[in-house]
């Protein structure tokens, strides 16, 4: 039976995650990356890697250590917390899910490279500005016994650091994802920084070889492959959202007990003591949403479409509404970008678009449930 | 363990097969038709005496209460599965009632084993029915203000005062109630939670009619009443400390309910049945949002069971479910309202009722701002 509590492994996970991350990529760590103008930091990834994160849903046979979707959650959650910046949730993540949709040679080999950090990976998927997986336009024209890929892919997130890219194009039967490296012959890449400080970047495309061997699962069938790469990313961001979400409502606690106004700290003021117990009933909820959403990708993963959008949804609402009100109230100082309120308020907007925002996962559970 | 599971979970299918009556796999079609047991129950159909009787004789009742108490001794997961196996064949509950939900668990913590012995039992077999004596008139948000008094008789107590808001007071048989045994204690150190026949001379309730049109609660008055002393749960004015574990429990209970209610339904069939409901775009994106919110929160009821089976408590927390589960249950009945239009604005069609109930969910057990005043000091550690 699906047990959301914490076993004593993960818990000792998550103590070991943030002890780490709270050393190594605290927000100031964004802070200075984003001041010197990089998207990445491949000495962090590097350490992340010797702690098997990146190999967190790579096979044991490939050289991961396999710990599942709720492991992957809790790392997702503690980077969330401190904002912590990799290509976490696209490599070891996505790709690795995708890779691991009936492994071959090929894929078995990409996936050892990923657990030993050898390779990065993007999901260039979008093309309009909303996440729309079957929509994508890209044409991938039959050429010879290969294709030929031409258009621009938008919001690649960590598309300009990664190794190889999974493309999602169009074939005459279907719908098709490609495994490329991303330095072959003909795409370019445009490093479009987000709001957030983080990679992503514009994708050109221009008539870029691709053979049989090149197509990660079957032709014409994309979504075998991508569905569960994209639940496993969505509940991981969830996760992730939810770290963003405790760690901005912690600085708010916080300064509600500090500061002072009127002789008395602001946190004994019972509008902002509602406001603030308000914020934490949904961050418990939520907690759940998550929880429940890596247990059923590990243990009945065809059933957990549903749990992983509640997620996502939930976890996208709570981290808006625990931004909005962090900064609100911190006041004057929580516009500031000396103060870290802003990164989060910054993140936690990208999180919610990418993967798919609250409507379009409302809209999945409004289908399961009967709407 | 798991075989195990599976081998009780056929053991209950077969159980519930042979035992369950086909009129009592089906929801009830009105408050009527809820078995709340007690010394002047009538029944309202044979099936349902029946299907009380039966679940009470294998402890069904109150399934994790110990057997010597009237209980079946299950561990969550095997209540877990009973109740996935009732719920397979939409079998009823058997018997509802305060003694389940807040005086047993009460006593199963703070009770003595004479208590226990004496009491329990005939809560689990429906024989009984309890009522909460906690309100008065100057005593709601600030509940440890009671000022009905028990005054030191030598062997008895002799107690005067007033409650309000007692629910189902004029059918009840029993009453638990707090009182003042030390009027010159601190406000919280001075209260006893005490038993106190109905039947005694002294107690009188007269209804309260409420805005459902429904009249279920009362004021109760206690005119120099009798009490023994064995009727004391607990020490003698230490009874706040029972008390707020009570309210612990109610809170839990009251929240689930709030999931529920409404038939536990999900928002998206009760709009694709109503008439014009699903296609409201406005109306739908709410239920939406409802429906996304209920089911998380339905998961936060799950996780923390499970913390308590793993041995954690839920504690102060159960404010939170309280404030959520109570808020969330109010959503839900404006939609059903706003998915039904018209046909919903008679009392015939019984919605008006849940629906003006639930007003009720935010305010009865501790009201939305006393949950998040709790959070806030508690949990959240904030000053003041
Ligand atoms: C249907 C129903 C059934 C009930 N059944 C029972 C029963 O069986 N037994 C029983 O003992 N009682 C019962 N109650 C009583 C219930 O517990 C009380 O109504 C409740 O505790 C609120 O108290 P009050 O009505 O005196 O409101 P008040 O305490 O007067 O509150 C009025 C308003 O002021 C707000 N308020 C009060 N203090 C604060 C504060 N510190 N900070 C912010 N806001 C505050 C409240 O939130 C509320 O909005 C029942 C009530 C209802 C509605």
């Amino acid at each position: 039976m699906v047990k959301l509590v914490e076993t004593t492994d993960e818990i000792l996970l998550a103590d070991t995650a943030r002890g780490f991350l709270d050393r190594a990529a605290p927000i100031a760590h964004l802070r200075g990356l984003r001041d010197a103008g990089q998207v990445g930091d491949d000495a962090l990834w590097g350490e992340m890697v010797a702690m098997g994160w990146a190999g967190v849903l790579v096979p044991e046979a490939q050289g991961g250590s396999d710990m599942g979707h709720a492991a992957a959650g809790i790392l997702a959650r503690e980077m969330g917390r401190t904002l912590a910046t990799s290509p976490f949730l696209s490599t070891a993540v996505i790709a690795a899910t995708a890779l691991r949709q009936g492994v071959d040679s090929r894929s078995g080999d990409r996936l050892n490279q990923i657990a030993s950090g050898q390779l990065r990976y993007a999901i260039a998927l979008d093309e309009t500005s909303k996440f729309a997986p079957t929509m994508a336009e890209m044409q991938a024209r039959r050429d010879g016994n290969g294709f030929r890929l031409s258009g621009t892919k938008r919001f690649v997130v960590d598309g300009a650091q990664a190794d190889r890219l999974l493309v999602l194009a169009r074939t005459d039967d279907g719908l098709t994802v490609f495994d490329l490296p991303a330095g072959r012959a003909g795409i370019t890449r445009h490093v479009t920084p987000a709001i957030d400080s983080r990679d992503v970047a514009r994708i050109d495309l221009a008539d870029v070889a691709a053979t049989g061997d090149d197509v990660l699962g079957k032709v014409g069938d994309a979504m075998a492959v991508l569905a569960p790469a994209f639940q496993a990313g969505q509940a991981a961001l969830a996760a992730e959202l939810s770290g963003l979400t405790s760690g901005v409502f912690g600085m708010t606690v916080g300064y509600l007990k500090e500061r002072k106004q009127f002789g008395v700290p602001i946190g004994a003021f019972q509008t902002l003591q509602h406001r603030a117990a308000h914020l934490w009933c949904e961050t418990e909820i939520t907690a759940a949403a998550v929880l429940n959403a890596g247990r059923l990708l590990d243990t009945t993963p065809d059933q957990a479409e549903l749990a992983v959008s509640l997620a996502k949804a939930r976890a996208t609402a709570t981290a808006q509404l625990a931004v909005q009100e962090g900064v609100q109230m911190h006041g004057g100082i929580g516009m500031t970008d000396a103060f870290d309120m802003g990164f989060f308020m910054k993140r936690a907007r990208v999180a919610a678009e990418w993967l798919g925002d609250y409507g379009y996962h409302a809209a999945i559970v409004a289908r399961h449930r009967g709407f | 363990m798991a075989q195990d599971l599976e081998q009780l979970r056929t053991h209950w299918r077969a159980w519930l097969e042979t035992n369950c009556p086909d009129e009592m796999r089906d929801g009830p079609a009105s408050e009527a038709d809820i078995c709340w047991g007690g010394a002047n129950w009538q029944f309202a159909s044979e099936a349902q005496e029946v299907w009380l009787r039966r679940c009470a004789s294998v402890g069904i009742t109150v399934p994790t209460w110990p057997k010597e108490y009237g209980g079946a001794g299950l561990t969550r997961d095997e209540e877990k599965i009973l109740h996935q196996e009732m719920k397979r064949i939409n079998a009823r509950t058997p018997l509802q009632s305060f003694g389940i939900w807040m005086l047993g668990p009460a006593l199963l913590a703070f009770g003595s084993d004479a208590q226990k012995q004496e009491i329990l039992p005939p809560i689990a077999r429906g024989e009984i029915r309890w009522c909460q004596g906690y309100s008065e008139p100057g005593a709601g948000s600030d509940l440890a203000g009671v000022q009905t008094r028990a005054d030191d008789c030598g062997d008895h107590w002799v107690v005067n005062g007033q409650k309000i808001w007692t629910s189902y007071a004029d059918k009840a048989d029993w009453i638990f109630a707090l009182v003042r045994t030390d009027r010159d204690a601190p406000k919280h150190k001075g209260i006893s939670f005490v038993l106190i026949d109905m039947h005694s001379t002294g107690v009188s309730t007269r209804p309260i009619q409420l805005i459902s049109g429904a009249s279920p609660f009362c004021e109760t008055f206690f005119d120099n009443v009798q009490v023994p002393k064995t009727q004391v749960v607990g020490q003698i004015n230490r009874g706040w400390d029972v008390a707020k574990y009570l309210l612990t429990h109610e809170r839990e209970m009251i929240s689930a309910g709030g999931a529920l209610m409404g038939g536990g339904r999900a928002l998206g069939a009760v709009l694709a049945d109503s008439e014009t409901g699903n296609s409201d775009p406005i109306l739908r994106a709410d239920a939406m949002r409802a429906e996304i919110d209920g089911l998380a929160f339905g998961l936060t009821l799950e996780r923390y069971k499970d913390q308590v089976e793993a041995g954690g408590s839920v504690g102060d927390a159960s404010a939170m479910l309280k404030y959520a589960g109570t808020e969330l249950n109010k959503r839900r009945q404006e939609l059903i309202m706003g998915a039904e239009g018209s046909a919903a604005l008679e009392w015939e069609a019984g919605l008006p009722g849940s629906w003006l109930r639930s007003k009720a969910n935010s305010i009865e057990g501790g009201t939305s701002e006393v949950m998040l005043g709790i959070i806030a000091k508690r949990i959240l550690g904030l000053p003041g």
